[in-house]
């Protein structure tokens, strides 16, 4: 610790070179930060899934429709505690770019398919109790500045009502909140038997089931079950574990992850070449005073430290003030006005940038420090 | 660690400090070969103030350094206070180094980004001192070189004969045996070059320092208590020519 002063005061002598590393570096560790709440919103689902949950889909495509007969069916199949099945409904609220997920339920079986929902009994009760309610997450009350008891409209765009309206109208009775921060309260739900009252066509079919199955170490034999069950039947179904179908959806907008990835590693090499060059420097036009230190006792590992340790300040101080930054602007809100299910950092990521300012420290420093480690004195002190 | 004997001791078998035995230095530059020291022998007693006169390039530096522990002779033996230096691994004698030698240098060699304390602080932080006592070393040393009110600033700020001061200080603040000078007024006037020897001897006499210097300059020469003159690779006592 005795050396941070030593290696700090080196840091300040070239004030500019030092500010304006730092300063890309930030920018990478800002673009890393902000980039991973960005690809943590498209997975969204994916590391909150329910492991116990199958999601059971027509095997032509996620569109097609599933009769509501298959529900007894599946949960006849051994090794499945439950099935409720749910359907996208894809209204538009006021205009298009306020999109959010509408998805139709069955009110009596829903919550106890996803305890990560909470919601008070009260909300519950009135649920229950009113044909048109709807039940909305915390997120999206925020987004819409809603409140329960106002009446939402929402146009319809595949499903026409029986009586010719072009909107349908649903009352915001009750509020779910997460039980984790990776939980998405973006959605909004409404009751089944209302919606298949008021629809214009396409009575008794429903779009997926959500299976609860007894032991997830058995997922995968219950989901070839329940495939095998409608096998040759006109609508054949597609089973699996609820995070391989979200994530199957966010790969529908094409591999985010790899994209981040491939923009990150640009980025962070492009500031290794500035960080490496600042080091390299650093170490070159203090080839005397290096030499100063081992003459007065320094050990060739002492100075490999000590500019190792610059590195790592350099790296740190970046690299933190970039998450830090990254952070902020994140807590400012999604980008999108709302349409992120979720936004925020997620611990892996900072877990992940912590490693990188380490990595970066030693790539960028491990040369010019063993260059000073291997310094003859004798030598040096002569140029 | 104080000196039992200090200058002048005039026993019949006097304590040897530095007993350099037939040692030979040979630079290689590519292929070719410079030999700057061929057999040379120095034994240099407890409380000496030695000064090394040569003409440039008769390898005084190097002679300096090979005491020093700043580098290792081609042949022969580099011993000070009974310790075979040029035995010791780097990292032995890097230790070595900071306990027992203190160097200045012609340029003063001051970190510019350090206070003049801090500067003096350098070596401190290699020993298990508290950063308080680092600090109270610090300014008695400059206290010791006159430069007390100056800790907080830095070597731009000072003169060249300041700042050799500094330089100084630094090489006293863990009060080693050895002073080794090389050219320590070589950048300066007259006056300041003076008030370093005035320093240098006050040093030698008052707290026993040990002290080799080198220098081109007689006047220089003359506040030691013995001089010798390198030529050829080897030491005399009278100038050659
Ligand atoms: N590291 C080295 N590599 C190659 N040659 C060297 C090296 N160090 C010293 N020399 C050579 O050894 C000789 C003696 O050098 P040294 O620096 O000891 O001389 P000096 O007596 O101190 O001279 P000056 O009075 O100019 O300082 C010179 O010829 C020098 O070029
Ligand atoms: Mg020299």
């Amino acid at each position: 610790m005795k050396y941070l002063y030593l290696v700090w005061s080196n840091l300040k002598r070239r004030k500019m070179r030092t500010i304006l590393t730092l300063l890309s570096i930030m920018v990478a560790f800002l673009l890393f930060g902000y980039l991973g709440a960005i690809r943590q919103a498209f997975s969204q689902g994916v590391d909150v899934a329910g492991v116990d949950r199958l999601i059971v889909r027509h095997k032509v495509s996620i569109i097609q429709l599933l009769n509501e007969s298959y529900e007894p069916r599946i949960e006849r199949l051994p090794g499945v505690a439950n099935a409720t099945h749910q359907t996208w409904f894809g209204g538009i609220y006021q205009e298009p770019r306020n999109f959010f997920a509408q998805i139709v339920v069955n009110q009596d079986e829903f919550l106890d398919f996803y305890p990560e929902y909470i919601v008070s009994d009260e909300h519950k009760e009135a649920w229950l109790a009113t044909r048109t309610g709807a039940l909305v997450g915390s997120g999206l009350l925020k987004r819409f500045g809603w409140e329960v008891g106002d009446r939402i409209p929402i146009n319809a765009t595949a499903w026409r009502r029986k009586d010719g309206a072009p909107t349908w109208e649903f009352d915001l009775v009750a509020v779910y909140e997460g039980a984790e921060q990776g939980t998405d309260t973006s959605q909004f739900f409404f009751r089944y038997d209302y919606f298949e009252e008021s629809r214009a066509g396409g009575s008794g079919l429903v779009g997926w089931y959500v299976v609860r199955v007894e032991d997830p170490d058995n997922a995968a034999e219950v989901a070839a079950a329940i495939d095998n069950e409608f096998a040759n039947s006109p609508a054949e179904t597609k089973s699996e574990p609820e995070g391989a179908f979200v994530q199957g959806f966010a790969n529908q907008i094409g591999n985010i992850g790899l994209i981040m990835t491939a923009i990150i590693s640009a980025v962070f090499f492009t500031i290794l070449l500035v960080a490496g060059n600042t080091m390299a420097y650093a170490v070159r036009e203090r080839t005397n005073e290096l030499a100063v230190l081992k003459a007065i006792g320094f050990t060739d590992r002492g100075v490999l430290g000590l500019v190792l340790g610059e590195s790592l300040v350099l790296a740190g101080i970046g690299g933190v003030l970039g998450m830090v930054l990254a952070w902020l602007l994140i807590s400012m809100g999604d980008p999108t006005g709302g349409s992120f299910p979720t936004f925020y950092m997620p611990a892996d990521s900072v877990f992940l940038a912590v490693l990188l300012i380490f990595g970066m420290a030693f790539v960028a420093g491990i040369l010019p420090a063993l260059q000073a480690q291997r310094l003859q004195i004798a030598d040096a002190l002569r140029r | 660690m104080a000196d039992e004997q200090v200058a002048g001791a005039q026993s019949d078998a006097p304590d040897i400090l530095v007993r350099v035995k037939a040692v030979d230095k040979v630079f290689k530059r590519g292929s070719e070969e410079v030999h700057v020291l061929g057999g040379l022998d120095l034994e240099i007693p407890r409380g000496e103030f030695l000064a090394l006169m040569g003409p440039s390039g008769s390898g005084k530096s190097t002679l300096l350094n090979l005491i020093g522990g700043l580098d290792r002779p081609t042949e022969g033996q580099v011993e000070v206070g009974g310790q075979r230096i040029d035995k010791l691994s780097n990292r032995k004698l890097a230790s070595w180094r900071a306990r027992h030698v203190g160097l200045v240098f012609q340029f003063y060699n001051l970190m510019p980004v350090l206070t003049a304390q801090k500067n003096v602080e350098l070596p401190l932080l290699l020993t298990p001192l508290s950063r308080s006592e680092r600090k109270t070393h610090a300014v008695n040393a400059l206290d010791i070189v006159g430069l007390a009110n100056r800790n907080k600033h830095y070597p731009r700020q000072l003169s060249g004969g300041e700042q050799q001061r500094v330089g100084i200080a630094r090489a006293i603040a863990t009060d080693p045996t050895l002073l080794l000078c090389d050219e320590p007024t070589g950048d300066l006037d007259r006056k300041a070059g003076d008030e370093i020897l005035d320093l240098l001897q006050a040093l030698n006499r008052e707290q026993g320092k040990t002290i080799i210097m080198v220098t081109h300059d007689i006047h220089a020469a003359a506040r030691a208590t013995r001089t010798l003159y390198l030529n050829k690779g080897q030491l005399t006592s009278e100038p050659i020519e």
